[in-house]
């Protein structure tokens, strides 16, 4: 007999006003693999997300963590199961759910500022509105100097905060992020994860965030509540809660304690999965 | 300075080597049938001051305008629609890849007892020559732009038309620019073979010319000249340069 998993994640503290933002229920995702078979990717996955919450889905590569964005950014559909935006299913992707892929996904033939002022007008924004709008994001992300720019000339790590830029300059309810920051060096990393908690930060509970990423000490630094997965089939087993102070740095305490936390928890699982 | 000889340094060798082996040969042969290239020179302004070589290059020019322009519609329209839809591009690409390996010059006898000897014969067979290269190379252009964009796209609200204009048609444009590019090619050996053999009466261009002087060989000689700068200096001035400019404004260009 093994213990009970906690795959089903009580949330009712948070349920306090309407439906979560974000619900994902007995989510099953399966994969085909190159040789043909069917695997699968996600096993019953059930949680949720409450609207201004930061949280992070950690586990290794191949867990299913991608899988389960794409069906919340409704670019794939689930095996079984349900994904709820608002309390309503999710039938297809919309600019109400941004999401930054793990690479910057730029449109190469359009400038800098252009790719902003074209996620804008998708969503309707007047055309005289347009330019600032896109300035004001690109400051923000201190790219104000490379608007005219093509998306080519600029480094990976310039590129995905122009993609972040993108992302929010459209003032998106959720931002579901793949591993965005998963190809960029360690310093370029460390500067979007604080222009991420600072924008987060600046939307004051309006903006919900999820991220996948296999990066433990990622996931204590941005997240309120880290869910961890197994590797696959990918599960929930264990949620951890941050309540650290913003902004937060990886020197902070509580940061390298949530870390460690979090490492033996992972530690836990590898050594369910080899011996026992 | 340096750059414009790497541009145009090269090909100008290549060219120079071939005026020299030909006037080499010329000199040493010393028949009737190889002219020198000083004896075709003449005959190229002797065509030009009469007026029948720019007469014949304006008419082809025309043409050429016409049916390419066409070809490029059909083939944009119909790569497009094989790109949407599983079953059109299933069931017609066969059809393309048919006409496309199908000789043009086999089109020309049915062209002629369809349209009679005329101008609708010449421009079918030019559109028939151009339009297949440019439907299969718009459709891998569409088939071929990256997912990742098309999902950005979606994440960001483009669908059905939307998605197509704003993202879809512009990250297929190096494809289809070099599907113009090759389109452009067959058009002008369609167009040239058609001219050269539906000899409508009154009618003329490079191809016509082509037939009528078949007795005078610098005459000839001087035409087929004219019909190769045109092919080249439009692949290269034209096609090559938007290619090149495309590509460059996507960090496509590998050079700088």
């Amino acid at each position: 007999m093994s213990e009970a998993a906690p795959n089903v994640v009580d949330l009712a503290s948070l349920r306090s006003a309407g439906p979560p933002k974000l619900e994902v229920r007995d989510l099953v995702q399966t994969r085909i693999t190159t040789s043909g078979q069917s695997v699968t990717a996600v096993d019953h996955v059930t949680f949720e997300v409450a609207t201004g919450e930061f949280v992070c889905l950690l586990g290794p590569s191949g867990c299913g963590k991608t899988s389960i964005l794409n069906i919340l950014a409704g670019l794939d559909r689930p095996f079984s199961g349900e994904a709820r935006l608002d309390g309503h299913p999710i039938s297809g992707p919309g600019p109400d759910r941004a999401v930054l892929f793990q690479e910057p996904a730029l449109f190469p033939w359009l400038s800098v500022a252009a790719n902003i002022e074209l996620a804008l007008k998708l969503v309707g924004t007047p055309a005289d509105r347009r330019p600032e709008l896109a300035r004001t994001w690109l400051a923000n992300v201190g790219l104000e100097r490379f608007a005219t720019v093509q998306p080519h000339e600029l480094s990976e790590g310039m590129r995905q905060r122009a993609a972040l830029a993108r992302a929010l300059a459209t003032d998106p309810d959720v931002l579901l992020g793949d591993e965005p920051f998963g190809s960029l060096d360690a310093q370029a990393r460390e500067l979007l994860q604080d222009e991420v908690q600072r924008v987060w930060v600046e939307r004051e509970g309006r903006a919900t965030f999820l991220f996948v990423t296999h990066n433990v000490r990622e996931a204590a630094l941005l997240a309120d509540r880290v869910l961890v997965m197994s590797a696959a089939p990918g599960h929930l087993i264990e949620e951890v809660r941050i309540s650290a102070p913003r902004p937060r740095s990886l020197d902070d305490v509580l940061v390298a304690r949530v870390v460690s936390e979090i490492h033996e928890i992972l530690m836990r699982e590898v050594d369910k999965g080899t011996g026992r | 300075m340096r750059r414009a000889w790497d541009e145009v340094g090269p090909p100008l060798v290549g060219v120079v080597a071939v005026v020299l082996i030909w006037a080499l040969v010329a000199a040493v042969t010393d028949t009737a049938s190889i002219p020198s290239p000083a004896v075709v020179w003449s005959a190229f302004l002797d065509g030009v001051r009469d007026g029948t070589i720019p007469e014949a290059t304006l008419k082809t020019l025309i043409r050429l305008a016409f049916a390419f322009a066409l070809s490029i519609a059909i083939g944009a329209l119909v790569g497009a629609g094989m790109a949407l839809n599983e079953f059109a591009r299933r069931s017609v690409r066969p059809i393309i890849v048919a006409m496309q390996i199908t000789p043009f010059v086999a089109w020309l006898p049915i062209a002629v007892i369809w349209f009679g000897a005329t101008e609708r014969a010449v421009v079918f067979v030019t559109i028939v020559g151009a339009f297949p290269s440019m439907t299969l190379a718009t459709l891998s252009a569409v088939r071929q732009v990256p997912p990742i964009l098309k999902r950005a796209g979606a994440t960001m609200g483009a669908r059905g038309w939307t998605m197509y204009r704003e993202v879809i048609v512009p990250a297929a444009m190096p494809g289809f620019v070099a599907g113009l590019q090759q389109a452009w090619g067959f058009a002008w050996k369609a167009l040239m073979a058609a001219e050269l053999i539906i000899t409508a009466a009154g009618a003329t261009g490079l191809g016509h010319l082509l037939t009528e002087e078949s007795a005078d060989v610098p005459a000839l000689l001087a035409v087929l000249g004219v019909i190769v700068v045109i092919g080249v200096a439009v692949d290269y001035l034209v096609f090559h340069r938007l290619d090149r400019h495309v590509r460059k404004r996507r960090g496509l260009l590998v050079e700088g």
